[in-house]
């Protein structure tokens, strides 16, 4: 390639004795959309905050159209054009749309007095350039997980961008909001700025990108165009390893029923909601964003209150809309965002798992008695096999998949005979996937009875023994296992 | 105008209305020029104080040791002008105070922004180390006789006059101060780029440093900025008072920054507004000048704040969690 953009050659950095990146070299050209793919931990994000100038590297050398740069920092980068969009965003929530967009330009400016007029001007024309409309006043905190993510695409736009990085730039969007996302690129494209997309999510990743390069434990594992690699092939890569989807192993014939939904009801959200639930079966109740499905994921668990219905459990009745009185009846639920509804991020991992333990282990005076109590959360993190390496770290330093293994530890530390998964693999790498799979199929066969909300479809397929699809807050089909193709349940998801 | 009653500025206004229109009704002679005259002397410390600690929240830190700050700038300027520069006019003596609070500043921005310290564990230990040191090293004794530039800045007056009733009021110089430190602090948070990064930083820090700011400079102005207004405040304290005396002032940090969050300033950071700041500061100083007027004790005075602190806070915080709670 001899026109390119950014060029890495035997890039290194290393943290404290562990190899993060070990020379990795590729290079990037105008108008090209190239994908970096790789697992936790791969050494992606490093190599984003390497070119971002955020962290330097050890060895290795960068040239940005032509010249090899010196030591970076975010400023030598961003004066380059390469434009960092981070998995969080990174935006100022207290202030509004147009400053945010507007800041780096005027940092960038260098001038010492706040020229609003020609802020507010900048920010109009990026969001008109992408074609969206966002109002410039309000604050960034009151949007919506999507136009914030808008609001970092145009302020990396809003001064001279050549190379756009975008860190997982979709874990946070429902479908609709990835097609305009993957327009916005294509138009970035055309344009003739280069995109690096970072992603867990194949499909997108073939879509847009011309060109894939796979990291793995930080080393460049395979490279080429996205022509020459399909989903199998690039999770071998990831992985090391083939990852295939099985189905699940067939449930025992007379296994006795666990739960039995009759008649759940919530005005304007789902109606007449009736299934059993089998001990050992997995049972998956897909649909779309909208359909209800985490309505009545969270009604099963009392999060929600319906306005009818009964729930049974081993043919007692669990009241409604109480989730303390749904877990003490031996209802668990993993909840869609770990990362609000689930976890104490700032806490350590054994807290976090042990918090749902604490009146198993406290004496009569309420008295922890903590040596139990972390023994057992310790016990669990080896069984679900958590990366951890401190399980006094805060929960926050894991990786999603892992983080989802400290949700699922526990619960199983309070041994339930129902568990809801909702989204058990959003924000998770192809191989934590596989895992994850794994473990909800032991589980099932040591005699639970998993729900599994997805819209993930082949997720569904390879996990549950029974699909239930749900439209418009019904019920309206249900499948066995193999009864059905991808393809068919998509259509009938959509139809 | 639509009135946003979950901004905390509307609530203490009405507050402030409230209670005047109280207190109107109690004693007729509570509207009057004198009164105004009172509560803006009393304003004149706390606006400084409160504008101080504001910069600092909307920073994302907090300070808690201005006031140690402004009490050792005031001893040791009064102290150190009486021995060396008796000459010095008003404006040196100010001036002075602001290089020795910038200094004292200076210390906690090396802490805070360059070691990278937890803000309220720094300024913490600052404050007691800055008013123990004053004590043990400089002295404990009051000095009652200032030297002649405090002395003639304590004699300054705005204006003057005489009531119907043939009772005196003024308006001390140092309002002025305190008026040209909330323009020009309004003037660097809103209108300089230097006052956005301070906004971008209580709003993100990470963010801030993603996109290039120079995070520990814009920290490090912060803290010696808060010293200066600290110094400036303290050395005002004396003049006005006729005495710099070595245990005034501490204490009182907490009221201030009650004030700063009553005027709608977040804890968290990133949020912040002088409208606000001075409204608080007006309130408070309200309920200390005038609750005696309503024929409560003064003993009540710090339960009134206290109430007034949850009430001005949290009924705004409860309101925007009901209408969250109706939108979702």
């Amino acid at each position: 390639m001899t026109d390119a953009l950014v060029t890495l050659d035997g890039v290194t950095k290393t943290y404290s004795g562990i190899t993060a990146l070990d020379g990795v070299g590729f290079s990037i050209a105008a108008g090209e959309a190239v994908c970096l793919a790789g697992e936790n931990g791969s050494g992606k994000s490093t190599l984003i905050k390497i070119l971002a100038g955020v962290e330097r590297p050890d060895r290795g050398k960068i040239v940005f159209a032509g010249k090899t740069q010196g030591p970076l920092n975010p400023r030598l980068s961003a004066d380059a054009g390469i434009k960092v969009i981070f998995q969080d965003f990174s935006l100022f929530p207290n202030l509004s749309v147009a400053e945010n967009i507007a800041f780096s330009a005027e940092i960038s400016h260098g001038s010492r007095l706040v020229r609003r007029g020609r802020a507010r001007a900048l920010a109009a024309q990026t969001l008109s350039r992408i074609g969206v409309d966002i109002p410039l006043d309000v604050a960034v905190e009151t949007l919506s997980v999507a136009h914030k993510q808008l609001v970092a695409i145009c302020r990396a736009l809003a001064t001279k961008a050549r190379l756009i990085i975008m860190d997982e730039p979709t874990t946070a969007l429902t479908e609709r909001e990835v097609r305009v996302l993957l327009d916005i690129i294509r138009r970035l494209k055309a344009d003739g700025v280069a995109v690096l997309f970072v992603s867990h999510k194949l499909a997108e990743v073939l879509e847009v990108c011309e060109h894939v390069v796979v990291l793995r434990n930080g080393q460049k594992v395979a490279e080429g165009p996205a022509t020459e690699f399909d989903a199998a092939s690039l999770t071998r890569h990831m992985t090391g390893r083939d990852v295939a989807a099985q189905p699940p192993a067939p449930l025992a014939e007379n296994a006795p029923v666990l739960l039995r939904v009759e008649g759940l009801n919530k005005t304007g959200i789902f109606a007449d909601v009736s299934f059993d639930l089998h001990a050992g079966e997995v049972l998956a109740v897909s649909g779309l964003l909208g359909s209800g499905r985490t309505a009545l994921a969270k009604a099963l668990f009392g999060l929600v209150a319906p306005d009818g219905g009964s729930i049974r459990l081993n043919d007692r009745g669990v009241p409604l809309g109480n989730p303390v009185a749904a877990a003490e009846a031996g209802i668990g639920y993993v909840p869609e965002d770990r990362l609000t509804e689930g976890l104490f991020l700032t806490q350590s991992i054994v807290q976090n798992i042990a918090i749902g333990r604490l009146d198993a282990h406290g004496n009569a005076a309420g008295v922890l008695d903590w040596r139990a109590l972390l023994g057992e959360a310790g016990d669990w993190l080896r069984r679900l096999s958590v990366k951890a390496p401190d399980p006094t770290a805060p929960v926050r330093s894991l990786s999603g998949g892992n983080q989802q293994r400290v949700v699922l530890a526990r619960w199983m530390a309070r041994s339930p005979k129902v568990l809801i998964l909702n989204g058990p693999s959003v924000g998770v790498d192809v191989g934590s996937k596989a895992e994850i799979h794994g473990i909800i199929a032991d589980l099932a066969a040591s005699g639970l009875g998993v729900i599994v909300i997805s819209d993930d479809l082949p997720e569904v397929l390879s996990t549950a023994h029974r699909i239930l699809v749900m439209k418009d807050g019904r019920l309206v089909q249900g499948f066995a296992s193999g009864q059905v193709s991808e393809t068919e349940l998509a259509h009938r998801l959509a139809s | 105008m639509k009135i946003d009653w979950t901004r905390n500025e509307t609530l203490v206004a009405l507050v402030i209305l409230a209670f005047c229109a109280a207190a109107a009704a109690s004693d007729p002679g509570f509207l009057s020029v004198a009164t105004l005259t009172d509560l803006l002397r009393g304003g004149i410390v706390l606006g400084i104080f409160a504008v101080a600690a504001m910069i600092v929240l909307i920073s994302g830190g907090i300070d808690v040791s201005f006031t140690a700050v402004a009490a050792f700038t005031m001893y040791v300027t009064a102290m150190a002008l009486n021995a060396a520069l008796p000459g010095m006019p008003w404006w040196g003596a100010l001036g002075f105070g602001m290089c020795v609070g910038a200094l004292l500043g200076a210390i906690n921005g090396v802490l805070i922004a360059i070691m990278g310290l937890p803000t309220l564990i720094v300024t913490l230990g600052t404050l007691s180390i800055f008013r123990g040191f004053m004590l043990t090293f400089i002295g404990q004794k009051q000095i009652t006789t200032l030297p002649p530039g405090m002395r003639e800045f304590g004699r300054m007056m705005l204006l003057r006059g005489e009531n119907a009733d043939g009772s005196f009021y003024s308006l001390h110089g140092a309002f002025a101060v305190t008026v040209i430190v909330i323009v020009l602090t309004w003037f660097i948070l809103q209108r300089t780029m230097l006052g956005r990064q301070i906004f971008a930083i209580g709003g993100s820090v990470e963010s801030a440093r993603r996109i290039g700011i120079n995070v520990r400079r814009v920290q490090f102005f912060v803290y010696v900025y808060v010293g200066i207004l600290a110094g400036l405040a303290g050395v005002i304290h004396a003049s006005m008072a006729r005495v710099a005396n070595p245990f005034d002032l501490v204490g009182l940090e907490l009221s201030v920054i009650a004030a700063v969050v009553l005027g709608g300033a977040r804890l968290a950071g990133g949020h912040g507004t002088l409208t606000g700041t001075i409204l608080g500061v007006a309130l408070i100083v309200l309920v200390r000048n005038s609750l005696i007027v309503l024929g409560i004790p003064s003993t009540w005075q710090s339960v009134a704040i206290g109430l007034l602190i949850l009430i001005g806070t949290g009924l705004p915080a409860w309101q925007a969690k009901r209408a969250a709670a109706r939108s979702a």
